[in-house]
């Protein structure tokens, strides 16, 4: 190990918090569990995409992607929350394993 | 051990509890307020990489906005502190062994890489120089960004408001 806190560190931090969001996904049946799992998904790319800025070849690009990532993920979010709060008003559940229904 | 690397490991360890407690909490309402740690402790890890406005950016609109949503998404949508979740042993296992798998490797390749670093740079800020970029080099995705949360916004309105068994209203 370095000396002092390097690339790989932030990179580490940044796996780890990968895993765990992989894990949210596809452990838990509720939607909105779901969707944090890939909130803490897209901020691990964001640590990859700011650590290489400060200590990769990067320049600035890599602040403007995360700035995108950020905008897509707000996007996402509100477009999942709607769809499912319409399957919750459909058929009473938010379970991801029990929405087995193209149509009623 | 200097200050940098203390206040590094601080964030680090604040932003993992929160993502281990967001992932294997019970209530889906604590695991809503363990993920309020993490926006807020990935938002400290930018400053620490010199990305202040991205910084800046992180805590409004995660803990201002993303996480207001799906603390809303949580009340409407259950009975919030009654909430079982749902889990199988074995399943759990496998997903255990499979995501400890995507992490060993992932952490390998990113040690064993040779990046190419650059020297550092001094810290200085970004917002202007982000801002120039987005007009010049990256003007069309920044277009396309904000054609995109026009669509989602409209989108979300008409599909949440759709009424039970209809048509949207």
């Amino acid at each position: 190990m370095a000396l002092h806190v390097g690339l790989n560190d932030f990179l580490i931090v940044s796996a780890i918090l990968f895993a765990l969001g992989i894990y949210g996904v596809i452990t838990r049946k509720n939607a909105i569990m779901v969707l944090m799992g890939i909130e803490l998904i897209l901020n691990s790319a964001n640590i990859n995409f700011i650590a290489f800025t400060r200590f990769g070849l990067m320049n600035l690009t890599g602040q403007v992607v995360a700035i995108f990532v950020i905008i897509l993920a707000a996007a996402e979010a509100a477009i999942l929350l709607a769809i499912v709060l319409n399957i919750f008003q459909q058929l009473n559940t938010v379970n991801v394993d029990e929405v087995d229904k193209l149509k009623n | 051990m200097n200050l940098y690397d203390i206040a590094f490991y601080a964030f680090a360890a604040v932003t993992i509890a929160g993502a281990i407690g967001v992932v294997f909490s019970r209530s889906i309402v604590y695991a809503a307020f363990a993920l309020v740690f993490t926006f807020f402790g990935v938002a400290a890890i930018y400053v620490l990489l010199a990305a202040d406005f991205i910084a800046v950016t992180q805590i409004l609109l995660y803990v201002g906005g993303i996480l207001v949503l799906i603390v809303f998404g949580v009340m409407l949508t259950s009975r919030a502190y009654s909430v079982e979740i749902k889990r199988g042993v074995f399943r759990n296992a496998l997903a255990i062994i499979i995501v400890g798998a995507i992490a060993g490797t992932l952490i390998t390749v990113f040690i064993v890489t040779p990046w190419p670093l650059s020297n550092l740079s001094p810290y200085e800020e970004t917002a202007r120089p982000i801002g120039a970029l987005l007009m010049t080099q990256f003007v069309l995705p920044f277009e396309l960004a904000s054609v995109l949360l026009l669509v989602a916004l409209i989108g979300a309105v008409i599909i949440a408001r759709r009424e039970k068994g209809g048509r949207a209203q």
